[in-house]
């Protein structure tokens, strides 16, 4: 039984035990932590009781006294500062969704046309990555506000597509005017919407069981349009149309984009499309050629390829990628503060300068936009495991 | 084969010329413009976009653009393009920015100093790569503080004796790194409870006051020299002691132990010493200066910062591992410009009351802060794609940890992401730009202010010095990219898996 004495783990000195290090370890940083902590804390409390401020959001309900250039929600200059940080929210999204809906658009194409076999248009897009890629985001924004839009005519000299008007101050055209009835067309778009995606079914389903195929992109879109264009036509048409008029130095009537929203947006379109535009190529080239041969092999034409099994093989290579690109549209939508279009951080710097509640708006922006990068990644992930490869 | 039949050939046909269609410059463009009608038609689409972009451009840069001048006038004629006398007039201030002329040579030098320490360092067949790396992390940051700002910097003595203290903390614990904890315990007693014994003086003055006194010899003394003292006698007894062992192990400790100390003192002095340079605050810095500054300094912080944080990240230490996730993750999920108004507007809050940095300072920490957490990712995939086998190889030789990563796994794994850094760094140098925003003159900066100067107002100076910037990032960031796309081929040497 002696062998089994020497078994017992050997007696080590307690600094030679990897736990006990650790411990020690961790401990030790623990406690700087928590006096850096306590450091902080009290300069901070020092510091704002010798300015004679305090900390706290009382201010959210102040009236704020400035006016905004573009709100998605009711503003005046009586609102409070809270509302104003609101209405620059949701500016911060407008301009990330609509920023990432064309930046995927631009991106894919110019990524599709890096591989096009024909010469001039593979080498347009290699140019327009290359070029775009390489100087910063913020100059592009002063490029496209300070050398495009800003010296465009004055309203009376503007630009004009029919109805469209394109001065330096913005792009004016026609606004919707809604009548009573117009909800109507809004339940046409749901039905629509539902209807299209019944024959989504019942044509994958009849697919699967007969192989006859269904051109059911085509119906779902054409019920999509037509369902409200049908209820809308039996209600009368509620829906009128305000178009600009050039009175004095302005337009009046219509809706007007501000300058400062274009130029933010097609920057961060134009910026974002071309590292978009870089993604798509290497997943698509990722992808091996065996499978292009393999599906021609099998009588799939062209275009069916590119669809059933190349398209749906890069995906996954592009997707997660392609999210932390969304993320970095949605952070860089804060140049905005530069060109001074309302986001979030403009906002957040006009509420500053006139409260001085400099620790409070900090950490709005930082919690803001670090639930927006946790929300885009969480959502991300979800998507990328849906199209995740299926291995046993 | 019966050669008597007629009908069979004995030679060959003679070969034909391919057809027309497929070679030359006319078989080329067939078959890569024109190949079918919808190919065509996109070709001649792009062509006349192309045409369209390349004669405007030219006709705005080259054929109505106005090449000398003094003022405004000559660039604010009607139908005039782009305004180089501008470009030609503010030039050198973009370098620049508000550097006192007469000092420029300071700044010239120090552009001088990073060629000759960066040029060598791309290229890979230059030897001494060590010294280049130690050069342009170390050496060259300080000359180039000394030089730019004017050095002389006032030190107070309390600085000097923390140096010492920490330094003789060190020498008190080399015996425990050569002779291994136990038997260092056992010879380096004496110097290790001296050591000790300071610290905790050191302490209790810390919390109950520094005591005064008078010593026999009438000379005024505190009870923070007595610690000092205790420090520096115990941290003689370890020198001596790992001295005495007198093998190989010892004596690189000691030379290590050597080399450290005599850096950090000179480095000390040197910021201290009077040069005779006339001092340069921050606020006339600019333009390029700046914009390198900026990038330089946050690569600089960044790299060393971001290696520990990727450690960190990996660590089995749930209190050190989660730390830096939260660390990273915060600063990656919040836009730099929020992190440099933090910087701008809140740290000074944070600090102890009567400390203040100038706003440059507030701008090399924002952005060194929040370049460490993208290169602590950067790193993390380098160490993730080395195979565990390697790590296992290590610790089954008896490595402890720091000598597992120093010697098998950074090595391998910084390899591996040079282009990463390259690629950060590339984002950073654009990243530097935002500067302007709270009012720090960087090359875009400078560029943008000098749009105000009424000597030169015209409608197309805007465009002019946007178009300069842009040419001039762009050389930049292109460079920089093939560089980090030559690396990479040179890295992909086939073994991949």
């Amino acid at each position: 039984m002696s062998s089994m004495d020497d078994t017992q783990a050997p007696r080590v000195s307690f600094w030679n035990d990897p736990k006990i290090r650790a411990n020690v370890v961790q401990a030790i940083m623990v406690a700087a932590l928590l006096w850096l902590a306590y450091e902080l804390y009290s300069n901070a409390a020092a510091n704002l009781s010798k300015l004679g401020k305090t900390f706290g959001y009382g201010f959210w309900n102040q009236s704020a006294g400035f006016d905004i250039l573009q709100s998605l929600i009711p503003y005046t200059n009586s609102s409070s500062y809270g509302t104003a940080i609101i209405v620059g929210f949701l500016n911060t999204l407008l301009v990330a969704i609509l920023g990432i809906i064309f930046s995927t658009i631009i991106g894919f194409a110019a990524g599709v046309a890096r591989l096009s076999k024909n010469w001039l248009v593979a080498k347009i897009a290699t140019v327009y990555v290359e070029t775009v890629r390489n100087i910063p985001l913020l100059l592009q924004i002063f490029i496209w506000y300070g050398a495009v839009l800003k010296p465009l005519p004055g309203p009376k000299q503007a630009l004009n597509f029919g109805s469209f008007y394109l001065s330096n101050r913005g792009m004016t055209m026609p606004s919707p005017v809604f009548d009573d009835g117009a909800w109507l067309g809004l339940v046409g778009l749901t039905a629509g919407i539902v209807v299209a995606l019944f024959i989504r079914r019942w044509a994958r389903a009849r697919q699967t069981t007969t192989g006859k195929a269904f051109p059911y992109i085509w119906a779902g879109l054409g019920t999509v349009l037509l369902l409200p264009f049908l209820t809308l036509l039996l209600a009368g048409w509620p829906i009128a149309w305000d178009y600009p008029v050039l009175g004095g130095f302005n337009f009046s009537g219509g809706a007007t984009i501000i300058p400062e929203f274009i130029a933010l947006f097609v920057a961060l379109s134009v910026y974002t499309g071309s590292f978009i535009a870089e993604i798509v190529r290497s997943g698509i080239q990722a992808v091996s050629h065996g499978q292009t041969e393999a599906a021609g092999a099998l009588g799939l034409r062209g275009g069916l390829i590119t669809r059933l099994v190349i398209i749906p093989q890069a995906m996954r290579i592009i997707i997660p990628p392609l999210a932390s690109q969304y993320l970095n549209l949605t952070k860089n939508s804060s140049l905005a503060v530069a060109i001074a279009y309302p986001d979030l951080v403009a906002m957040g710097g006009t509420v500053l300068n006139q409260t001085g509640k400099a620790i409070e708006i900090v950490l709005i922006w930082m919690t803001v936009y670090l639930s927006l990068s946790l929300l885009t990644s969480a959502f991300m992930n979800w998507f990328n495991s849906r199209v995740k490869l299926v291995e046993r | 084969m019966d050669s008597s039949l007629s009908y069979v050939r004995t030679e060959e046909a003679p070969k034909l010329a391919p057809p027309a269609s497929l070679v030359g410059i006319r078989g080329w463009v067939m078959s890569n413009l024109f190949p079918n009608w919808k190919n065509s038609v996109l070709t001649i689409l792009a062509g006349l976009f192309l045409y369209w972009v390349l004669s405007s451009i030219l006709s705005w840069a080259v054929f109505r653009a106005v090449w000398t001048g003094e003022n405004r006038e000559v660039c604010a004629m009607e139908g005039a393009g782009a305004c180089w006398p501008f470009v030609k007039a503010k030039f050198l201030q973009w370098i620049y920015g508000f550097y006192p002329i007469d000092q420029r040579w300071r700044v010239n030098i120090c552009f001088l100093m990073l060629a000759g320490g960066l040029i060598p360092m791309l290229m890979p067949s230059v030897p001494y790569k060590k010294w280049n790396v130690l050069f342009l992390l170390i050496a060259f940051p300080l000359i180039s503080l000394i030089l730019l700002t004017g050095g002389h910097f006032t030190l107070s003595s309390s600085a000097f004796v923390s140096l010492a203290s920490l330094l003789a903390i060190i020498a008190a614990m080399l015996p425990l790194s050569v002779f291994g904890i136990e038997e260092g315990i056992k010879i380096a007693k004496a110097g290790l409870i001296c050591v000790a014994l300071g610290v905790f003086v050191w302490l209790l003055s810390l919390v109950f006051g520094f005591a005064e006194f008078k010593t026999p010899f009438g000379v005024k003394s505190s009870s923070s020299d007595i610690s000092l003292l205790l420090l520096v006698v115990g941290g003689a007894l370890g020198l001596l002691r790992v001295q005495g062992a007198n093998n190989s192990a010892s004596h690189s400790a000691l030379r290590g132990w050597g080399v450290f100390a005599l850096g950090l003192l000179l480095a000390m002095l040197l910021l201290k010493v009077d040069f005779g340079l006339e001092y340069v605050e921050t606020q006339q810095w600019g333009g390029l200066l700046v914009t390198l500054v900026v990038s330089i300094t946050g690569i600089v912080f960044s790299l060393p910062l971001g290696i520990f944080l990727a450690l960190g990240r990996r660590s089995e230490m749930p209190i050190v591992k989660w730390l830096s996730v939260t660390f990273i993750e915060v600063w990656r999920g919040v836009p730099l410009i929020t992190v440099l108004f933090m910087a701008s507007v809140m740290l000074p809050l944070f600090l102890p009351p009567g400390t203040n940095f100038d706003k440059l300072t507030r701008a090399l920490i924002a952005t060194a802060i929040f370049a460490s957490a993208y290169m602590a990712e950067v790193v993390r995939g380098g160490l993730q794609a080395i195979p565990r086998g390697q790590i296992e190889a290590a610790q089954a030789l008896g490595l402890p940890y720091w000598n597992m990563m120093n010697l098998i796994v950074l090595p391998q794994a910084l390899k591996i992401v040079i282009p990463g850094i390259v690629n950060t760094f590339i984002g950073l140098f654009k990243d530097t730009t935002l500067v302007t925003v709270i009012g720090v003159f960087d090359l875009l900066g400078i560029v943008i202010s000098g749009f105000a100067d009424a000597k030169w107002a015209s409608p197309q100076t805007g465009t002019t010095g946007y178009f300069t910037a842009a040419l001039i990032f762009w050389v930049f960031c292109f460079g920089m990219s093939r560089y980090s796309q030559y690396v990479e081929r040179r890295l992909n040497t086939g073994h991949k898996r």
